[in-house]
């Protein structure tokens, strides 16, 4: 699996980065580098190998149903670039 | 006397108990050093003397009330990856500004409760992605270690825990936080000569610490000693509700297993880690290391972790992949730099491109492209499933030994102008530390010589989930047996 | 007779799915412990993992859990013990992780089947395809300022269920029926307030058309239509676009599309274009979600008893007509309200008032069960006034209109304006001897034959005594008195 200019250009708008056209041969050059030397995997048998995901806990712990959080409108704003009022604000997003 | 900035950390705390130092002069020492050294090292990004001279003051206070906790009075450098309220926390990153945390990751606010001092934050591989410090947007570290006859040549601290490493080497500091996603504590230790640990994956709460991978992601300590690591690891650990992954455990007090000895206890040697291009200084660092251990009275067995050839690669899928994830947070939009575009996605893109370094673009694209449509199971499905492989290769290794040990990189720091732009040979340095983050057990590093250009070696112990304690065990033999009393050649006047 | 459009080409048969994305009545969010009440100044219910600053992790809560067990068992459906949470990956500005916690590949409930009732009373199995628990995003703001969108994430971390049903429905009132049942469902189990204005209901919903006997042709999604009515009427407009399409020669491209509630029509949405690539992968933050059994049976036994299982109950045990029954279980309230007023009389006589004179009460003052001005105890104690003959039918019907005005209770009514019915014979009987003497020559002709006479007898005394004469001892008495 090698990727092209299209897809490397694909996959930084899904990555929401923008990449200058200029630098996208060299990208397309560093990422196949990566990608084909991960492509070794492909030789290891992993038949009926259940994927390990975490290294953590077995189950999930729970805690109860209380309001401890929120009621901080003034810090969760504190660092944001743009905000009005209490909202953070963006450009219009147009749905 | 000692000079204030050469105190081991218990040393410390008994000078301090003793009255023979205050935490404010013991502060002040590693202050004016981090002032004279800081400039060229780079291994603070941001110092705090003000909260640094409050918390010594408070510290003299505790320990006049005969209230002094395990850490009063410590002067510590803590890795800009934990969120420390009040105080700029960077990742070493233009994305995320100025931005401020308004909260304690949970391990500082454990530090602080026993009494730590906070010297300032320790630069580090933006977003800890590096083996080498020169990805942060602060500029490299420099380590403070020179090769013979060559004091001109700057070399990489290793990272992406430079800072702290050399903090601690440059006696900026006692002892600092680090974090280790792949090797991010051990390598840099081993390039600084300085002795670290990554515990096992859920005993140090993750809370707080900025996310770069979080299935290994793991906070540890750097000090100079085997039982600072021990000292200040015991004061990191704990059960914390508010990581979901935190490890309901007791935590042991792991100074008390430095003395215990390595007698009767079977050190596995794997096979596979005896890899292409493994320095022969090194190899035999690894041989002494095995006779040493012997010595005192521990078995040696061979054994094979067969999958550890593919821990690099599936390493280098798995953390990209929770890392383009983690990441897409820093968006402009809540808090950090934002670049103005002409609609939202045109602002993420910008903000986005102009505040993440190459390294950091690279693993999140990589990770982008491994987790999306059509390569999912390929790649992330994959190396999940290699990743159960080189576990069950430990699992299996645990029945027959009780902790492993290595060395703990491929070659001694090189220098800032021999790194190769090919990242996937830079990749490489991690690759006997990887295993570990991967498997969730812990690790630790320590030096046990020196080249023959005169820097530092190391040498990695493994062991099985939860029980650092032997780690600290065989860490100590090997302390005592190693003496290693070399420091580096930039470091605060004695 | 089944729903289709017709086209040039012939009849067109609709398929819809819906997801519903329930908003889980909980205290606080699914991850963090901001509270989740509704209409809190913006971001002031927002903890900073809600608002994904570095280094926040998320927490589960347990009765978000407890309450998607609940829905899944009071959908019949199958409880996974075990379950996992995946990131749903996607930038947005009312997203603040830049992905969404979710279950994708293992939700917590898997399938089940609910039965909707359409207008006719046929009655209609809907498969459920699964339930699975995840976050809700924030809110954006578009009508604010000319060029920028406002966010505010009081909403972001609540918790949601996404319950999703199979393409079983085939028309606008089919989409209704099953949106109305799931409601009803989940206010029953006190899962979800289904509050659909303030947004704790909505649907996504999933529309194609094809001939009969056809496959599945391509679908779009409807997004966030947020009523039943526009649930119905965004189902009509979507398939009418496709069959358009289709008809035209054109192709039905997949895509998310808006519902237009001014112009009825679904147009649509731009903001959607990586929709097809969310990156799903296993939140390396949250271990996998593991169900004790014993746990998920506590929960079981705890249920309340379900709108189908009350109704039939209604028809069984109190004789009641499937209507009355049907009408009386659709909202929790009316149904307690009135097993209220039924316990301990007459379960019949109960349902008559309520769904008869007291709905219309209520409709008269614009109330509703929740306000009403009349208490369950009170309209009890009107029909026991009826019971023990205190009050006629028409004297109780007026008692009612006073309680609908001044929320007094009955026996004080009564009371007050002396409507109590007489039933002693005595007074009764003064009233008709003086009828008798006043209209002597009617009593004559009624004796010799005219017996249609006998209604004007009964008119007139109960005329005497202002309507409060027993109307059964007044016949008696006359049919004595007249011989």
């Amino acid at each position: 699996m090698s990727l092209d200019t299209a897809t490397v250009r694909r996959v930084a708008s899904l990555a929401r980065l923008r990449v200058e056209e200029q630098d996208l041969p060299r990208l397309e050059t560093e990422l196949n580098g990566i990608l084909g030397w991960i492509e070794q995997l492909q030789a290891v048998d992993t038949t009926g190998v259940e994927p390990m995901a975490g290294g953590g806990a077995e189950s999930l712990r729970m805690r109860e149903d209380q309001v401890t959080d929120g009621g901080q409108q003034q810090a969760v704003l504190a660092n944001a670039p743009d905000r009005a009022d209490a909202f953070f604000a963006v450009p219009k997003v147009v749905e | 006397m000692t000079a204030p900035t050469d105190f081991t950390i218990a040393g410390a705390r008994a000078a301090l108990d003793a009255r023979r130092i205050s935490a404010v002069e013991l502060t002040r020492a590693h202050l004016d050093a981090v002032e004279q050294l800081n400039p060229r090292l780079n291994a603070y990004i941001t110092i705090t003397p003000e909260v640094a001279l409050a918390q010594a003051a408070a510290a003299d206070a505790a320990i006049a009330r005969g209230e002094a906790g395990p850490l009063s009075g410590i002067p510590l450098a803590i890795k800009d990856l934990f969120c420390t309220a009040g105080i700029r926390t960077t990742a070493a990153s233009r994305i995320l500004g100025d931005f401020v945390p308004p909260y304690e990751s949970t391990v500082t606010t454990k530090l602080l409760q026993d009494g730590a001092v906070f010297l300032g934050k320790a630069n580090l591989d933006e977003f800890a992605m590096g083996s080498s410090n020169l990805s942060s947007a602060f500029g490299g570290v420099e380590n403070p270690w020179k090769r013979a006859g060559a004091p001109e040549t700057v070399l990489v601290p290793g990272g992406s825990s430079g800072g702290s490493a050399a903090a601690v080497a440059a006696r900026l500091a006692l002892g600092a936080t680090a974090t280790d996603t792949g090797g991010s504590i051990r390598q840099p230790a081993a390039f600084c000569g300085v002795t670290g640990i990554k515990p096992t994956y859920g005993r140090c709460s993750r809370y707080g610490i900025i996310a770069y991978a979080s299935s290994l992601d793991q906070a540890g300590p750097v000090a100079r000693t085997v039982e600072d690591c021990a000292i200040l690891l015991r004061s990191m650990s704990g059960f914390d509700p508010k990581d979901s992954t935190s490890a309901n455990r007791a935590v042991p007090d792991f100074a008390a297993a430095v003395a215990r000895g390595v007698k009767g206890l079977r050190i596995g040697i794997p096979r596979e880690y005896r890899v292409e291009g493994l320095s022969p200084e090194i190899d035999a660092l690894w041989q002494q290391g095995m006779d040493w251990l012997k010595a005192e009275g521990a078995e040696l067995v061979e054994i094979s972790l067969p999958h550890t050839r593919h821990a690099l690669a599936t390493y280098y899928i798995v953390a990209p992949a929770e890392a383009s994830s983690n990441l897409a947070r820093y968006d402009g939009v809540r808090f950090g730099l934002r670049e103005d575009g002409k609609d939202l996605k045109d602002l993420y893109e910008r903000s986005r491109a102009a505040g993440f370094g190459a390294e950091v673009k690279r693993r999140i694209l990589v990770g982008t492209y491994v987790l999306s449509a059509g390569y999912y199971d390929a790649y992330y499905v994959k190396a999940q499933q290699v990743r159960a492989l080189i576990k069950r290769d430990f699992d299996q290794a645990w029945e027959k030994v009780d902790a492993i040990l290595t060395p703990a990189t491929p070659t001694a720091a090189f220098g800032r102008d021999e790194t190769q732009d090919d990242p996937v040979a830079m990749y490489l340095n991690d690759v006997f530390t990887i295993t570990a983050n991967l498997a969730g057990i812990p690790g630790m590093a320590l030096p046990a010589g020196l080249d023959a250009q005169g820097l530092p070696l190391g040498l990695q112990i493994l062991g099985r989930p939860f029980d650092e304690e032997t780690l600290f065990a065989i860490g100590g033999a090997i302390e005592r047996a190693a003496d290693f009393k070399a420091t580096p050649a930039v470091r605060a006047a004695a | 007779m089944s729903y289709t459009i017709e086209g040039g080409t012939g009849a067109w048969e609709v398929v819809i799915g819906l997801e519903v994305h329930a908003q889980v009545t909980s205290l606080a969010k699914l991850f963090s412990g901001a509270a989740t009440e509704f209409g809190a100044e913006p971001n002031a219910q927002v903890s900073f993992i809600d608002a994904g600053f570095p280094g926040m992790l998320p927490v589960i809560n347990r009765e978000c859990v407890a309450q998607a067990v609940r829905t899944g068992l009071g959908l019949n459906a199958q409880v996974n013990l075990w379950s996992r949470f995946d990131r749903k990956n996607y930038f947005y500005a009312d997203l603040p992780q830049g992905y969404q916690i979710s279950q994708y590949q293992f939700p917590i409930i898997g399938k089940g089947e609910i039965e909707i009732e359409l207008a006719d009373g046929t009655r209609k199995a809907i498969g459920i395809t699964r339930l699975h628990l995840e976050q809700d995003a924030g809110k954006s703001l578009h009508d604010q300022h000319p060029t920028k969108s406002y966010i505010d994430l009081n909403r972001s971390g609540v918790a949601l269920m996404e319950i999703v049903s199979e393409p079983d429905l085939r028309s606008p009132e089919e989409a209704g029926a099953y949106l109305t049942k799931l409601r009803q469902i989940l206010r029953y189990l006190g899962t979800c307030d289904g509050n659909m204005e303030q947004g704790s209901l909505r649907a996504d919903v999933n529309v194609s058309v094809r001939k009969p006997g056809e496959g599945f042709r391509t679908r779009c999604e409807v997004k966030n239509v947020n009523s039943i009515r526009f649930v119905m009427q965004a189902v009509e407009a979507e398939a009418r676009r496709q069959v358009e399409l289709w008809e035209a020669g054109e192709v039905v491209e997949q895509e998310t599309r808006l519902f237009d509630t001014t112009r009825g029509v679904t147009r649509s949405m731009r903001s959607k274009e990586d929709a097809h690539d969310y990156r799903y992968f296993p939140d390396p933050d949250l271990p996998p979600l593991v169900l004790d059994a014993a746990w998920v049976e506590e929960l079981k036994a705890a249920l309340p008893e379900l709108p189908d299982a009350r109704r039939a109950r209604y028809v069984q045990d109190f004789g009641l007509t499937p209507y009355d029954a049907h009408v009386l279980t659709l909202e929790k309230e009316t149904a307690a309200f009135y097993e209220a007023v039924a316990r301990g009389r007459d379960p019949k006589m109960a349902a008559n008032w309520i769904t008869g004179d007291f709905f219309a009460g209520l409709n008269r003052t614009g109330a509703s069960i929740g306000n009403s001005p009349i208490s369950a105890a009170d309209l009890g104690a009107l029909l026991d006034l009826i019971s023990d003959s205190t009050l006629s039918g028409k004297l109780a019907k007026e008692v009612l209109e006073v309680m609908f005005e001044t929320g007094k209770a009955p026996g004080v009514i009564v009371e007050e304006r002396g409507l109590k019915q007489v039933t002693d014979t005595g007074a009764i009987e003064a009233v008709i001897d003086e009828v008798m003497a006043k209209n002597a020559d009617k009593v004559a002709e009624y004796r010799s034959g005219k017996e249609k006479l006998f209604g004007f007898f009964v008119g007139q005394t109960m005329k005497a005594m202002q309507g409060k004469g027993n109307p059964a001892l007044v016949n008696d008495l006359l049919k004595k008195k007249l011989g």
